[in-house]
């Protein structure tokens, strides 16, 4: 009987979760739009409904409702697994994001951390997968630059966390989270924090980082031959990126939801939303590196600098008393 | 037109230029033709005319570095050729020289069944191109050319628009039917073949990849194919293909009157507005010998400026767009809205104005206008600070800009350069400043200039100079001179019309003048101008008629484009993307 009630509990936590994501990921279409009209003197989809908020179903309806191409020449079965992939590992990867202590799916994972690394490491696929069976020039080159780029920002983002997890002595992100209540590890771990955030938006392929896309150069990279819903997929997958790397920010070095006066869960929320926030400013400020730059920048700077983090937190953790 | 004995007087550059090629060619070599616009103009004969062009290139003292504008003239049909050598077919040579500040055109006649020439693409490089389109447009060929095929028309094309025989008008021709054969071959003639461009498809250790980019795409500014043969993301070689924005401007321009043909020029380098009036209108006035008056110059240059703002202002914006800014080109859109509202107060139009007309202006400026522009003096500067700090001192821009796309100042004589591009190699030469024209010498600015030929400095030229366009407007606002905007002379369009209500001739004459056109004395002349991206110019040929016999139109992007290749090997497909964005065309502009 409870046994029963617990799965049932846990489905619809889960299902709920989901819906709450993919609800917000397609408000966040509307809030990043909107912005960048902001930004750039301009009004933005202001059109449907109140602020043109509407405008978010108006476009998940053109899209569901567009005809499902897949192009002759693309490999089927691949082409249309890439898509699921990439929102699949997000979703997956949200999943053990601990909001509050009680709200999250499975936030008290022990091996939390772990395992989103693992699914973003998954979600390379989904680009290189896409460039290679789209069979198209430009989806290939922009498959094999997702490949480079992902792959290495994935090795600076987890040695990024090392230094927490080495503070915390901890994978379960609940556990990270409390072990903050006195200082957010944005102070101990600043440069942690920076590649941490940097390896996230080279991971969610955003401007800066969008060269698997590169739009000036590539049409769309990557996703070139996909239209309507799989590229709908894309799309989703991209901003639970968003949110997934401003919430894990946020979890990992922002202290979570800790905070005075409000209660946790709106301090999460704004944490995270003001993250999500930067992620559609830096998108409207900055030009793009290049491809060979932004590798060097990754194995000359960012390497060296979180391995030198890994070194200091490490001396000063013996070296200093502990808290046990 | 005389013997080079001539008893007409030669200007001191003429002679100077005769004193070289007599003494080296013979005395008979050259012949002198006096033109309307007093640049040297000789023919030479077919067989010495290789040497000739080398000769002025690489022997001559102060050589003629630039070839400016290759073409040809059917010269089948023309009535007033008294004094020329027979001719079928006149192959024109333009040269440059930036040392001396002459030009010297050279002629080369040739006859029905012999129409071949040695290719001058070993003496200027950007002769490749030029001898592809006289090769296209007329039939006349270039032995020992690298690749002398279609570039404007495409290659399943036949016969040469250009001829005189060939059919002007749609109408002249049958319906055009796409079959689903015709579709499937029009499609396989342009697959590319890498061994008809002397390309490998392997290298020892890989294949290469053949990307097609464009006609459509993002980055290349219209319809534009570059066909890149690349390793990796690395651009072994690329072969650039125009034609698509291909209009026949310059055989409507045998067709037009030479009034009408006015908003023709417009849509040539559909960013610069009435820039491109300029020197069309010029180059009829200095046919028809008309002197515009004071206000009118003024006005020209002021409008002129304005459409410089304007389109630098998109160049400013799409390139940082190019190298994957979001947001600069809306603010500089929003920027060129405010000039387009003062060209609109003005013109009545924004983007195309055609507004110039022959001998003045088409309209003396509305109330308010000085308000206006001031408004917007006041206004831009303040946003060009901005922009600097958000687009020009962005580090990232920079790793894309800086030694990106790089080319000396001797390869920019070699394939033609002119205008910013020229400019960022080092060379303070602009034609506003070397050769005054309209009144600019009356006006106080300074050409910029920087020294890497680079995409950054290109674009710091372009900013640099968009500066000095606000100061020319400024002195325009403050010392426009009172008077009339259209000058008082018979062929001047509409014609005036003061006085035809009283004496019968004025009446005829402005009849005429309206409902023909004015007719317009045979000669020649050509007149280029510092345009927006380079320096264009019309060439143009009256046989005493109410049409051109014969408009040529040189625009900077053309020889610009070509050399892409030269500049992006060995780069990344971004950079190229850079390139592309800093070279500043338009696909109007190359193809006309």
């Amino acid at each position: 009987m409870s046994h029963s009630h617990a799965i049932v509990a846990g489905l619809l936590n889960a299902v709920l979760g989901l819906a709450f994501l993919m609800i917000t990921a397609a408000l966040l279409t509307w809030v990043e739009r909107r912005l960048l009209g902001f930004f750039q003197d301009r009004p933005g989809p202001n059109r449907v409904g109140p602020f043109g908020v509407l405008q978010v179903a108006a476009d998940g309806i053109k899209l569901l409702f567009k005809q499902d191409w897949i192009p002759p020449f693309a490999d089927a079965g691949v082409f249309v697994l890439a898509p699921a992939i990439s929102m699949i590992t997000v979703m997956l990867a949200m999943a053990v994001i601990p909001a509050t202590p009680l709200i999250g799916i499975i936030g008290d994972l022990n091996v939390g951390l772990l395992f989103f690394l693992a699914m973003s490491g998954l979600g390379v696929y989904s680009a290189v997968l896409a460039g290679w069976a789209s069979n198209n020039k430009y989806s290939l080159l922009g498959g094999m630059r997702a490949a480079a780029q992902m792959v290495s920002y994935e090795v600076f983002m987890g040695l990024s966390l090392v230094g927490v997890v080495m503070l915390a002595g901890s994978f379960n992100l609940t556990d990270i989270v409390r072990s903050q209540r006195h200082m957010w590890y944005v102070v101990p771990q600043f440069l942690g924090f920076i590649v941490f955030f940097l390896g996230g938006i080279a991971e969610t392929h955003r401007l800066p980082f969008d060269l698997p896309e590169g739009e000036s150069e590539l049409g769309a990279g990557f996703h070139t031959e996909y239209s309507g819903i799989k590229f709908g997929m894309f799309f989703v997958g991209e901003y639970i990126g968003i949110m997934l790397i401003s919430a894990m920010t946020t979890v990992l070095f922002l202290g979570g939801w800790y905070g005075p006066v409000l209660p946790p869960f709106m301090w999460f929320g704004i944490k995270t939303g003001l993250l999500i926030c930067f992620f559609i400013l830096l998108r409207a400020a900055l030009p793009r590196p290049r491809y060979d730059q932004l590798m060097a920048f990754g194995w000359k700077l960012l390497l060296p600098l979180t391995l030198l983090n890994i070194l200091v937190t490490g001396a000063l953790m013996l070296g200093l008393p502990g808290p046990a | 037109m005389l013997s080079s004995t001539g008893s007409i007087p030669l200007t001191d550059g003429e002679q100077t230029i005769l004193r070289e090629l007599n003494r080296r060619f013979g005395p008979e070599a050259s012949i002198v033709q006096q033109t309307s616009d007093q640049i040297p103009t000789f023919w030479v004969a077919r067989e010495i005319a290789h040497g000739v062009l080398s000769h002025l290139r690489r022997g001559a003292q102060r050589p003629f570095r630039v070839l400016y504008d290759l073409t040809a003239v059917d010269e089948r049909l023309r009535v007033h050729r008294q004094g020329l050598p027979p001719a079928d077919f006149t192959v024109v040579y333009h040269l440059m020289s930036f040392e001396r500040n002459e030009d010297v055109r050279i002629k080369v006649a040739l006859r029905e069944g012999a129409l071949e020439l040695p290719s001058a693409a070993d003496i200027w490089p950007n002769a490749n191109w030029y001898e592809r389109e006289v090769w296209d447009l007329f039939g006349v060929s270039f032995s020992g050319h690298p690749h002398l095929s279609r570039i404007l028309t495409p290659p399943t094309w036949t016969g040469h628009p250009l001829r005189k025989d060939h059919v002007a008008r749609g109408t002249e021709m049958d319906p055009y039917v796409l079959t689903e054969e015709r579709e499937a071959a029009e499609q396989e003639a342009l697959r590319f073949r890498p061994e008809e461009w002397g390309m490998k498809r392997h290298s020892e250790s890989a294949d290469f990849m053949f990307l097609n980019l464009g006609p459509n795409h993002p980055s290349v500014h219209g319809v534009f194919r570059i066909i890149l043969q690349l390793e990796g993301e690395e651009i072994v070689d690329a072969v650039p293909e125009i034609g698509f924005h291909h209009r026949g401007a310059e055989k409507m321009g045998e067709r037009q009157t030479w009034h009408t043909y006015i908003p023709y020029t417009d849509r040539i380098d559909y960013l610069g507005g009435v820039m491109n009036n300029f020197p069309y209108v010029m180059a009829v006035e200095k046919l028809a010998g008309i002197t515009v008056p004071a206000r009118a110059q003024m006005i020209r240059i002021m409008l002129a400026e304005l459409f410089r703002m304007a389109s630098h202002l998109v160049f400013y914006g799409t390139m940082s767009q190019d190298v994957g800014q979001l947001s600069p080109v809306f603010y500089m859109f929003a920027d060129r809205e405010r000039v387009f509202q003062i060209i609109e107060a003005i013109c009545g139009f924004r983007m195309h104005p055609a507004w110039f007309r022959i001998g003045g202006v088409a309209a003396d400026l509305p109330q308010g206008w000085d308000r206006m522009i001031r408004d917007y003096l006041d206004y831009q500067p303040k946003r060009l600070d901005e922009y600097e700090k958000l687009v020009m001192q962005n580090r990232i821009f920079k790793a894309r800009t800086v030694g990106v796309g790089a080319y000396t100042l001797e390869e920019a004589y070699d394939w033609g350069v002119t205008g910013p591009g020229l400019r960022a190699c080092g060379l303070a030469w602009d034609y506003r400043k070397q050769r005054p024209y309209s009144g600019y010498d009356q006006l106080d600015f300074e050409i910029p200039t920087c020294n890497n030929g680079d995409c950054y400095d290109r674009v710091v030229i372009h900013i640099e100079e968009m500066r000095q366009s606000l100061r020319i407007i400024r002195q325009c606002l403050e010392n426009m001179p009172p008077g009339p905007i259209r000058a008082a002379h018979k062929l001047s369009t509409p014609p005036p019309k003061e006085r035809t209500m009283h004496d019968i001739e004025t009446l005829i004459t402005h009849f005429l003048n309206v409902s023909w056109g004015p007719v317009l004395p045979p000669g020649e002349a050509m007149v280029s101008i510092e345009a927006t991206k380079g320096i264009n110019g019309y060439y143009l040929t009256a046989d005493g008629n109410s049409m051109s016999y014969r408009t040529r139109i040189r625009t900077p992007s053309f020889p610009h484009l070509q050399m892409i290749p030269l500049i992006s090997r060995g780069a990344y497909v971004a950079d190229l993307i850079a390139i592309i964005g800093s070279i500043d065309f338009v696909m109007a502009d190359v193809d006309r």
